[in-house]
């Protein structure tokens, strides 16, 4: 078992610890010193200065002085006394409350955002009196919004780069047309690039210039302006007298060819997130079929509670993640997944462990009786569950680093916690084929499956190999349960939502072979996302239904059926 | 209605638990097929909800029809119908304006969709296990077909706010008292059609299917053939229960008929003891009785109650409660001999 | 295929490529008692499985007089038909009493509704009572069957395949963990079967084959080795070389 979880587990650590090296590596930058000026320039009295400083500031093109201005805008950006009587641009935070009633505002430096601490190494928190907000004149103010987003294109964060070039793109200002220009130069990152020339094509479609216009169109078309569709039909949209705001015919022809070429890209880009999808509810629901396949396949056992197990998994990762909320510092707060999901397996585990014991055992051979008894250990563990938790969902929040995606072209997005399901529902059918096929363990396993009397005479002590094979049918729901907290919610019914469609999944693959479950998973959540989006996801599940029974009547006994001569009577 | 006992007798039941038992004798006649088909042939079904659903949809949609413009928006069609803006009736429902068709329907319908899901399933040898799990599957798909909106059957809210049965109001005690008196004498036929199917050859058949389904083919019987008739039957009798179980609670909707209270079904069988009717009926009244206490004494011990009687009786009482009060009946009566001889023996 | 009751040619069977027969065939004629013996393994069974439906063959066919193929039906219709199957291991139906047991297998319509609605007549009660005398079981009949011993369950079976009256009978070990007296007695039994219908036994015990056998066929790895009488085979060096000279029995 050790060896089981090291393998499964030994990437994530690896993984995690990189995330805190490359934390820890944060360098520290001095101030260029016409910013500094600048930045305390703001705080003067003199409105012109303030303008210009706030110009100024802008010109730089430093992504640092973003948060300055932003704090300028939303009201955050102080002048503050020091003791020594120097007067200092800081940021302050939102509001503490001190035990004796008084509210504090926490001080941040002004470039660069990091917290201002005094000689002891506590950030200082002064009561709002200590400071002077700066203010602007209202002329001023109208002009920051459109300032701020141009700033945004050199923003250290693409995401942000990304978002200010598409609002930029959007507005449609000529006057926008340098910076981002400027902008494009500078850029490296691909996706903020086409996101920038997207901008540049959308405000140059209504360019005085034809050639311009045709120029424009073509780059459209080229880099798969996914959000240029409407702004390009509008262009060669007919009125009712027939006309259309774009004249040039050489121009209206580019346009076309550009809409038929982005039209073309999005049908490829819905066709491969189509198979993503697929494979993605695939690997879900191996991975919540693959512990089934075990109980069921090797023992015979109707484990109804595996939902139920499902659950205890994600509580668990649920109070592992109040625990380091609780109890660890914030820099390593999203590493508990990284415990959660051996943890939800241990926790999964044992519990299995113990059922067997006091249940399951009495019930070998009887697989109608095994079902109804797992079925009343699953409302008993509903019920306990909505009994300490509550009836409603608890709120588990999916780590940062698994949040967002990884981009592989424009429009197509693989979100990491969808990566992440896939390539551990593959390391466990992985682990489980080797654990059964391939171990001394297993050995035991499959000679038990196979001839109970014939292992124990051969010295097998068939109770433990039947206890831990439950067992580890459990730890895998266990396990399947924390990957869920990933996608979905978490409550007392999550088990439920996902028990019917993984027996189904069991069923179909035949009783006892991984490649049939494994056969299974892709066909049904394959068929299931070719279906979706004409049927809609109840008649998708309904055509499901039938076409599994239709299945069945070809191959009764699944994909991979068990032949021999003993299989019935 | 002198049928019934007079108010000051101790068998006088309030409108409230005339309802209520009715209720009872409805879920009683669905456990008797539940009975003959798993009990008996030994076939596990997790979808008898359905079944009853759709005998109880067949009837809610009668008793829509019967409010006619009596509805809160005084519309012909149905409330839901007008909130939905559905602006004609939809075919499927005109036929059952007709009381005779909904009547023939509300067994009809569950009987038909049996004899084709089953006529799939046996014939491709789907058994054990397999069968209890594709059921299953199958009531999940119902279920979610019945919340939809777009099916016009009142979606998560189901049917409900009838009015008039025949002409006669359902708030009436009379009414009451006649849907009561109805519904005991449909169990009663009931019982006595399961009684006769038990002890005729077929009932023996269906218990050979039971112990040895593979031998039976081997002399002469074709399995998949006597399972379609069983399931059938007790499709039907699920319906039925379901159009009995409408007037009398007032409300169908898909909660009803879903996943957990198909399963939970089979625990009354189970309860009362697979494999003998009388067992069926009384285990249906006994679980449904403490259901009733239990939720509205205790509301969250029930999950708990329940929880353990599946365990409970599945560990400790595979025949039920029904074989073990028979036990207990042998072994208090030879208990008793035993004193009476002793006491001979002194005389 | 002239006058033949069973006509099995050129049957293969294969399970997950294991082939259980291999291009086999056999014949039997009516009224014939032909024991089948074999090593383990050399597809008996598989041979009964496939006359009586249980076993679709991938290859070859099935004739049952002359005219039937009987590849196409299922269990019941062949049981129908005329052809009875005694199991290896005694299957009877565990919670039904010995005299239900052969009352289900009695020869009469089988469908649903009559089912139903049929009542016992004098003159099968009569049946079920002479064959119950005959296995010797008239004083358990009302016993529930999963009560018997081995031995009683396997005359049960046999009781019930006679009830079906078919015209050929297909028994599997029927003396496994038998008594020398039982085994003796159940030899008896099937010779005088044999005289109203045609019988194929299988069997490893040879002194037992040699009691009730006139023409024995002996099969290996899923094909006919040999057939003669039971003299023959024990004298044919290739049936010694494969089955008797391993000293199996």
């Amino acid at each position: 078992m050790n060896d089981f979880m090291l393998t499964l587990f030994l990437p994530l650590i690896v993984l995690a610890a990189g995330i805190l090296i490359s934390a820890l590596a944060f360098a520290e930058e001095p101030v260029p010193p016409s910013i500094a000026q600048s930045i305390l320039d703001l705080g003067d009295t003199n409105r012109e200065l303030q303008e210009e400083s706030v110009f100024a500031l802008e010109k730089s093109g430093d992504p640092d002085v973003l948060p300055v201005l932003e704090a300028l805008r939303g009201g955050n950006l102080n002048i503050w006394m020091e003791a020594d009587g120097k007067r200092r641009i800081v940021m302050s935070g939102d509001a503490v409350d001190l035990e004796d009633g008084t509210q504090v505002l926490p001080l941040f430096e002004a470039y660069g955002g990091k917290p201002i601490l005094d000689a002891q190494g506590k950030q200082i928190q002064v009561i709002e009196e200590n400071l002077e907000g700066i203010r602007l004149g209202r002329r001023m103010r109208i002009k920051l919004t459109p300032m701020l987003d141009r700033l945004r294109l050199f923003s250290r964060e693409a995401a942000i780069r990304e978002s200010a070039a598409t609002k930029v793109g959007l507005t449609g200002f000529a006057e926008a047309l340098p910076i981002l220009e400027q902008a494009l130069n500078k850029e490296k990152n691909p996706w903020v690039r086409s996101a920038l020339e997207e901008a540049l094509g959308l405000i140059q479609l209504s360019d005085e210039n034809p050639s311009i216009r045709k120029k424009a169109a073509e780059n459209l078309g080229r880099i798969h302006a996914l959000n240029a569709v409407a702004m390009l039909e509008e262009r060669i949209q007919a009125n009712d007298a027939g006309e259309s705001e774009e004249t040039d015919i050489a121009v209206k022809a580019a346009i076309t060819e550009a809409i038929q070429k982005i039209e073309a890209w999005s049908v490829w880009t819905r066709t491969v997130e189509t198979i993503f999808s697929g494979i993605s509810l695939s690997s879900i629901l191996l991975l919540v079929a693959l512990g089934l396949a075990i109980t069921f396949g090797l023992m015979g056992v109707i484990n109804m509670a595996h939902g139920e197990l499902m659950m205890l998994g994600a509580y668990a990762t649920y109070i592992i993640q109040e625990f380091f909320v609780a109890y660890m510092p914030s820099d390593v707060r999203d590493l508990y997944f990284i415990l959660a999901i051996p943890l939800a397996f241990g926790i999964a585990a044992l519990f299995g462990l113990l059922l067997e014991k006091f249940i399951i055992r009495k019930l070998y051979g009887r697989p109608l009786e095994t079902l109804l008894a797992t079925w009343g250990i699953s409302l008993v563990l509903q019920q306990g569950v909505r009994q300490i938790f509550g009836a409603a969902n608890v709120d588990v929040a999916s780590p940062a680093w698994l949040s967002g995606g990884l981009r592989v072209a424009n429009g197509i997005q693989f979100p990491y916690n969808r990566l992440f399901i896939i390539a551990l529902s593959i390391m466990s059918v992985l682990s489980v084929y080797l654990l059964v096929l391939r171990s001394p363990i297993g050995l035991k396993i499959r000679a038990v499956t196979q001839n109970r009397q014939m292992s124990a005479c051969m010295g097998i002590t068939t109770e433990r190999v039947d206890a831990w094979t439950f067992a580890l049918g459990a730890g895998l729901a266990g396990m399947a349960g924390a990957a869920l907290t990933l996608i979905g919610n978490v409550g007392p019914d999550l088990g439920q939502n996902y028990i019917v469609d993984s027996f189904l999944v069991v069923v179909t693959g035949g009783v006892g072979k991984i490649a049939g479950t494994v056969g299974a998973a892709f066909g049904i959540g394959g068929i299931n996302k070719i279906l979706e989006p004409g049927l809609g996801a109840i008649y998708a599940k309904v055509a499901i239904l039938l076409i599994v029974i239709l299945f069945l009547q070809k191959k009764p006994s699944g994909l991979f059926p068990a032949k021999g001569r003993n299989i019935d009577l | 209605m002198n049928l019934l006992p007079p108010s000051d007798s101790v068998f006088y039941l309030s409108n409230f638990n005339l309802n209520t038992a009715g209720k009872y004798m409805a879920y009683a006649i669905l456990a008797l097929g539940i009975d003959l088909l798993w009990g008996y042939t030994g076939i596990l079904s997790l979808g008898q909800g359905i079944f009853f659903g759709l005998g109880a949809y067949c009837m809610g949609m009668h008793l829509m029809l019967s409010i006619g413009g009596d509805g809160a928006y005084q519309s012909d069609l149905p409330d839901f119908m007008v909130w939905n803006q559905v602006k004609t009736l939809p075919l499927f429902w005109k036929p059952f304006s007709s009381f005779t068709f909904s009547m023939i329907a509300v067994v009809a319908v569950p009987a038909c969709v049996a004899l084709v899901f089953g006529f799939l399933t046996f014939r491709s040898r789907i058994k054990g296990v397999y069968f209890s799990i594709i059921t299953q599957a199958l009531a999940l798909t119902f279920w979610l077909l019945f919340n939809q909106n777009s099916l016009n059957l009142g979606g998560t809210n189901g049917l409900t706010d009838f009015k008039k049965i025949l002409g006669y109001p359902l708030g009436e005690i009379s009414t009451q008292r006649a849907l009561f008196v109805i519904t005991g004498i449909c169990l009663i036929l009931s019982f006595i059609l399961c009684r006769w199917i038990t002890n005729s050859c077929l009932g023996k058949v269906l218990i050979a299917i039971r112990d040895n389904e593979g031998r039976i083919r081997f002399s002469g019987y074709s399995a998949s053939r006597y399972k379609l008739f069983v399931f059938v039957i007790s499709a039907a009798l699920a319906g039925l229960a379901g159009a009995l179980y409408v007037p009398q609670v007032g409300i169908i909707t898909p909660g009803q008929i879903g996943v957990l209270p198909s399963i939970e079904m089979i625990v009354w069988v189970a309860v009362g003891g697979r494999g003998t009717l009388v067992g069926a009926l009384l285990g249906a009244i006994g679980v449904n009785w403490a259901r009733s206490f239990l939720t509205s004494n205790y509301p969250d011990l029930w999950l708990y109650f329940l929880g353990a009687l599946f365990i409970g009786v599945v560990l400790y009482f595979p025949k039920g409660m029904w074989e073990v009060s028979g036990k207990l009946k042998k072994v208090l009566r030879s208990r008793f001999k035993k004193k009476r001889l002793k006491e001979k023996q002194l005389v | 295929m002239d006058g033949t009751i069973l006509y099995v040619e050129g049957v293969t069977v294969s399970f997950d490529g294991f082939k259980a027969l291999h291009d086999l065939n056999f014949v039997m004629e009516p009224g014939e008692l032909r024991v089948v013996i074999g090593p383990n393994g050399a597809g008996k069974t598989t041979l009964l499985d496939v006359i009586c439906g249980k076993v679709k063959p991938t290859l070859g066919r099935v004739v049952f007089e002359q005219y039937t193929d009987l590849l196409h039906l299922h269990e019941n219709d062949i049981s129908n038909l005329g052809i009875g199957r005694k199991f290896q291991a005694p299957t009877v139906y565990t919670s039904l009493t010995v005299f239900e047991n052969l009352e289900l297998s009695l020869n009469r319509k089988k469908g649903v509704f009559n089912a139903l609605f049929s009542r016992l007549s004098p003159m099968q009660r009569d049946n079920i009572s002479n064959t119950l005398e005959i296995t010797g079981l008239l004083e358990k009949k009302d016993e529930v069957a999963g009560l018997l011993s081995h031995g009683e369950k396997q005359w049960l079976e046999i009781g019930m395949v006679m009830m079906q009256e078919p015209k050929v009978m297909l028994v599997d070990e029927p003396v496994a963990g038998m008594t020398d007296h039982e085994t003796e007695k159940t030899g008896q039994l099937l010779q005088k079967i044999s005289k109203e219908r045609s019988v194929l036994v299988i069997e490893h015990d040879m002194s037992f084959v040699r009691q009730i056998a006139q023409k024995v066929t002996v099969l290996h790895e899923g094909t006919v080795l040999f057939e003669g009488t039971v003299d023959e085979v024990q004298n044919h060096p290739k049936v010694k070389e494969v089955y008797l000279g391993r000293g199996d029995h």
